[in-house]
């Protein structure tokens, strides 16, 4: 998949440039880059705009990650768009939480290039 | 890091806390900014530590873990975070430092096996000056880990109900 729009959900705006750079080390062909610092902000932009893949965290103010997922089925534009957890909250009741919710995937914070890549591919490809 | 099953045993327990933390500390720093912290042989002269992070946990695990820098220590983790796009650092230096802070708490949770799974993070809130003091009510375990980022201090201190 060549030049895909993502949209990268973090309170920290530190972090969402680290996730941008982190895509874009893996070799990933990454058009557009969108952000939100909640999950609010990040359903006001997918009601807005059509992206490929959603990298969210999970505690954030005013709308969480896990409560994100769980409203993302509303949005006409993000119909099977896939999402994948970035986190510091790597429990496996987290994990559960997030996959049983609708995530695609989930990266534990801190992480790598590689992993990045490792666990975006797929779901990209439409495999998980 | 794989954790064997004797490993996990003991990562429940508190004497193994420290080095569990500084591991957490290490793999953020490592991971994340590209740098290795050295241990520090002097305590941190309090003075310095103008920069305070901050995450509450709760559930299994009750408390506060804090970071404590210098400004100059968190702006130049900002630069390290931001990578070549570091120019506008300083500005960012509370997110950055309340980010590594988060980073180290839910690393260090995740190495606690049995008690780390019932425990959830606050956001990072972040305290610059140092004339202040911090009292955790009910507190009834407190260990503190004395670090150095490119020579200067950084102090981790986990204070538990």
């Amino acid at each position: 998949m060549e030049n895909i729009t993502v949209l990268i959900v973090d309170d920290s705006s530190v972090m969402r440039k680290i996730v941008e750079r982190s895509l874009r080390q893996a070799g990933l062909e990454i058009g557009r880059v969108l952000e939100a610092s909640n999950g609010l902000e990040a359903l006001a932009v997918l009601n807005q705009q059509k992206v490929n893949l959603v990298l969210c965290d999970i505690n954030m103010p005013a709308m969480d990650g896990l409560e994100f997922v769980k409203q993302l089925p509303s949005v006409e534009n993000a119909k099977g768009v896939p999402v994948v957890m970035i986190t510091t909250e790597g429990s496996e009741s987290h994990v559960v939480q997030a996959l049983s919710a609708g995530a695609r995937g989930y990266i534990r914070k801190p992480f790598t290039a590689d992993q990045v890549k490792e666990h975006i591919l797929p779901v990209l490809a439409g495999n998980l | 890091m794989n954790i064997s099953r004797s490993e996990t045993d003991a990562a429940s327990r508190r004497e193994y806390w420290a080095p569990l933390l500084e591991l957490s500390a290490q793999e953020v720093f490592g991971l994340m900014l590209g740098e290795h912290l050295e241990a520090a042989a002097e305590p941190a002269p309090e003075n310095t530590l103008d920069v305070t992070s901050m995450v509450e946990l709760a559930g299994s695990l009750c408390g506060l873990l804090t970071l404590r820098c210098s400004s100059n220590s968190a702006a130049l983790m900002a630069t390290k975070m931001l990578g070549a796009d570091g120019a506008g650092a300083k500005s960012q230096m509370e997110d950055a430092v309340g980010e590594v802070c988060n980073m180290v708490a839910g690393n260090f949770k995740n190495k606690i096996s049995g008690i780390g799974e019932g425990c959830k993070l606050s956001v990072p809130t972040v305290i610059t000056g140092s004339n202040y003091s911090l009292c955790a009510l009910a507190n009834d375990y407190t260990m503190s880990i004395n670090l150095l980022f490119h020579g200067s201090h950084i102090v981790i201190s986990l204070q538990l109900n």
